[in-house]
């Protein structure tokens, strides 16, 4: 139980969820909070409440999802909503329809809210603009990807009692990053000391000015850190060259159980998924005591579970305006 | 603000319903609390407490939140959604007799949450309700099986129970809502 903050306030004054940059500090604590409490429902026989009952959530993935989708899924179908999923392999997206349109179709069948991941950024404010439902940011191209960074807070608070204080390392493919983005976000509004490292070709420029000290060096980030992040190298997303190879990248950046010696004793290991094994993380370290990856996931639930009540709660004040 | 019941009356209260659960349960055995958060559970820590003392026995006592299943939830047109807490019931609620202990019975939609979301743990052989007070004006079909005090109020009346342990003092008073 983590008792030592306590969120001063009881709702999210929003419809929508698009970024950690809308929120405030005692927003995000009280997200934490109904999070600590929606755990426990997963540990009871029936997983299952009656909180969002007659309530409808389209889960529209325009990007290829199992972790991130299959943990909203569950967590709506946890609180009692009825839930839908729409992949845009499936969709009219193929037959040429555009965002908005098939948003506004969505819409004119009423859903209360849509959780969204798409590969432009700023998809997901588009989508806030025009619809009525509350909008849920379900990762937007290189932009934010909000639950994330919520799950990963939840995690590390479950081990540290705290954040404010803690030194956290960042490292890996910085520049395609939508989870680094929220995360330094989120880490750095609750008062931790945020490091980012990575290859100079893939440091997102201006980084520096969101609070956070940047190194090339992955020894120096990882030097008496509470928590080590190893962020995945897209290589989807890579048009052109950031380095060598994946064996040199591995040489220079990847985590191992020799580089993680300079970590405090009590360093956790996290990893927002999917693994490249042998790329930013070594299979020793994914699989070894120090990870919490897998408790990364199971978390995600819960959290997400807080993000949907609250905002349905939140989503019913802006309209009875 | 008229106090109805203070410290000493509290206690003797609480004294009383244990000897009462005692007699109609002829004893403790598969018997346990279970609080409705935040001030039930905190009453079920005492009663516990006070039936250990009778019995020699020890009770098992749960907290259980009901936010989720509120009949209300999502239909508040102004004011904040509660405050979600955890429910902790350490052990298997199945074929034992739970007793439920709340602070104020009133329209009884907080017992039939409290219900169902018992149900969702298990299958009781017995559910029996405690109450510190009874207020009246019921909206369903709910009675208590044991009662601290029944106090005729006024729908313009509300009724505060404070406990020493989330309050700072033991007391229960009646005010009207414009005081």
């Amino acid at each position: 139980m983590i008792t030592q903050q306590v969120a001063p306030i009881s709702k999210l004054r929003h419809k929508d969820l698009l970024g950690i940059s809308d929120l405030t500090r005692d927003e995000i604590l009280l997200i934490l909070e109904t999070a600590e409490a929606m755990r426990e429902i997963g540990e009871r026989p029936i997983k299952k409440v009656p909180a969002l009952r007659g309530k409808t959530v389209v889960n529209l993935f325009f990007e290829a999802s199992t972790r991130t989708r299959t943990s909203f899924e569950i967590a709506e179908k946890r609180l009692s909503a009825d839930t839908l999923n729409i992949a845009a392999g499936t969709s009219s997206v193929v037959k040429g329809e555009t965002l908005v349109d098939t948003a506004l179709n969505l819409e004119a069948m009423a859903p209360d809210m849509i959780v969204v991941r798409h590969a432009y950024s700023g998809a997901c404010h588009l989508l806030s603009r025009i619809c009525r439902a509350g909008i849920i940011n379900a990762g937007d191209g290189m932009h934010e990807h909000p639950t994330q960074a919520l799950l990963d807070a939840f995690t590390i608070r479950e081990h540290k009692k705290r954040i404010a204080g803690l030194k956290v390392a960042i490292i890996g493919d910085l520049l395609h990053s939508r989870v680094l983005r929220s995360n330094v976000q989120l880490l750095t509004k609750l008062g931790a000391e945020v490091w980012v490292s990575g290859p100079p070709t893939l440091m997102p420029p201006g980084i520096e000015r969101e609070g956070v000290r940047t190194t090339t060096s992955v020894d120096e980030a990882v030097e008496g850190a509470d928590v080590v992040m190893l962020l995945r190298v897209q290589l989807e997303r890579m048009q052109g060259s950031f380095f060598p190879s994946l064996r040199e990248y591995f040489t220079v950046f990847g985590m191992t159980r020799e580089r993680l010696r300079r970590a405090k004793q009590d360093v956790i290991i996290m990893h927002p998924g999917p693994m490249n094994r042998g790329v930013e993380i070594d299979s020793e370290v994914a699989d070894g005591p120090y990870s919490v990856i897998l408790e990364q996931v199971a978390n995600g639930v819960a959290v997400r579970m807080a993000v949907l009540y609250l905002l349905a709660g939140g989503a019913e004040h802006e309209t009875a305006v | 603000m008229p106090v109805i019941m203070d410290a000493d009356r509290m206690g003797r209260t609480l004294t009383r319903i244990a000897h009462e659960i005692v007699e109609r349960n002829r004893g403790t055995e598969r018997l346990a609390l279970v609080g409705i958060r935040t001030r039930g559970d905190v009453l079920a820590k005492r009663l516990a407490k006070v039936l250990e003392q009778i019995t020699n026995e020890p009770v098992r006592t749960g907290a259980l939140d009901i936010t989720l299943y509120r009949d209300d939830l999502m239909r508040h047109v102004v004011g904040p959604q509660p405050l979600v807490r955890r429910t902790e019931i350490p052990f298997s609620i199945d074929d034992q007799k739970i007793l439920l202990i709340d602070d104020v019975l009133y329209t009884g939609r907080t017992i039939r949450a409290a219900l169902d979301a018992l149900i969702d743990f298990g299958r009781p052989k017995e559910i029996q309700l405690v109450v510190l007070v009874d207020r009246g004006h019921r909206e369903l079909p709910i009675k208590a099986d044991y009662v601290g005090k029944n106090v005729p109020t006024s729908l313009q009346e509300s009724v505060q129970v404070r406990l020493s342990e989330t309050d700072g003092t033991d007391e229960v008073s009646v005010s009207s809502e414009h005081e």
